[in-house]
């Protein structure tokens, strides 16, 4: 047990995830051959359609790495954030592209900076608004139907980041 | 200032915010990776299909399959669409494929290992719990706006 928790010490978190998922992929490799191959030809066009995004993120974390130090990300998205702040995620969530997970390292890094949890996570609700996929969405469920449901979107946004916060007070600051 | 700051010792600071960056990303290399062979694993095992096959019928219950489904087998929300549109012509209720719709964008379970990792696993289940219950509820008040019964 005691050797367990210091190989796990050693190797971090974020490796012992990794090695898990590829635990499960030897298991079904085993267990079930056939569903192998699928599955690595999914990643692999999973892997091709992320790498765009990947690179775009790798530029706004080095840009914000170069332009904006840590009392500069407090005042803009810290405690002492006003309307600016708020502004800056709703509109930041909706204009980013890619899938939510591919924005982690960016929001992990403005949390050390001093980003509040409030902001992380309206910024990460409004990921959900998708303004060059709101054709297809009104192809499907017509005009009436999108425009509401996005606006509802945004306001429960705010709302998901004010009881997040209050929810997790304590976290930012520890 | 740090605009300036950065401009006027442009080799040291661009180094700097580089290397930050690269260790950034290093750090978060091995959970992205994690995350995306999960999302293939079940991308590829889960038929599309199954999904009509899980809604009842039921006012109540089927909002919270919908949801419940989404927060499972979250991903490009275009596919959610697609999803959504087939349920529509299977004559599953609007309120539930639209939980469904955005419990797929706003909640995470095959990425929640990650979120934890990187932003805090206080944070992490928090923010899912709260969108997961935000889901149903954005779903019914959008069907009271529009004044559509399902």
């Amino acid at each position: 047990m005691v050797i367990m928790r210091r190989i796990a010490e050693r190797m971090g978190a974020s490796s012992i995830f990794l090695l898990s998922v590829i635990l499960v992929y030897i298991i079904l490799g085993m267990a079930v051959p056939g569903a192998l191959w699928p599955t690595l030809g999914v990643l692999r066009n999973l892997l091709g359609r992320v790498l765009p995004v990947l690179l775009l993120v790798f530029g706004i974390m080095f840009v914000t790495n170069l332009f904006l130090d840590a009392r500069r990300a407090v005042r803009l998205l810290g405690r002492e954030s006003a309307l600016k702040g708020w502004a800056l995620v709703i509109v930041g969530g909706i204009i980013s592209s890619g899938p939510i997970y591919m924005w982690y390292p960016l929001l992990s890094d403005l949390k050390e900076q001093g980003m509040k949890n409030a902001l992380i996570a309206t910024f990460l609700y409004n990921r959900a608004i998708k303004i060059p996929l709101i054709p297809m969405m009104v192809y499907y469920f017509g005009w009436a139907f999108t425009v509401v449901l996005s606006i509802y979107m945004v306001l429960f946004s705010i709302i998901n980041g004010v009881v997040v916060a209050r929810l997790t007070d304590g976290q930012n600051h520890s | 200032m740090p605009r300036l700051r950065a401009l006027s010792q442009p080799s040291v600071e661009l180094k700097q915010a580089f290397l930050k960056t690269v260790l950034s990303f290093r750090r978060s290399g091995p959970i992205l990776l994690g995350v995306f062979m999960l999302l293939a694993l079940v991308g590829a095992l889960i038929p599309k299909g199954l999904y009509g096959r899980l809604f009842t019928g039921d006012h109540i219950i089927d909002p919270l399959v919908g949801t419940t489904v989404g927060s499972i087998l979250s991903g490009n929300p275009l596919t959610s669409y697609l999803v959504g549109g087939e349920l529509k012509l299977q004559g599953i209720s609007m309120v539930a494929i639209t939980a469904f719709i955005v419990s797929w964008v706003t909640v995470g379970v095959v990425q929640l290992p990650a979120e934890a990792l990187m932003l805090g696993r206080r944070f992490a289940l928090i923010r899912n719990a709260i969108s997961f219950l935000m889901s149903i509820g954005i779903a019914v008040l959008t069907m009271w706006t529009l004044g559509w019964s399902s």
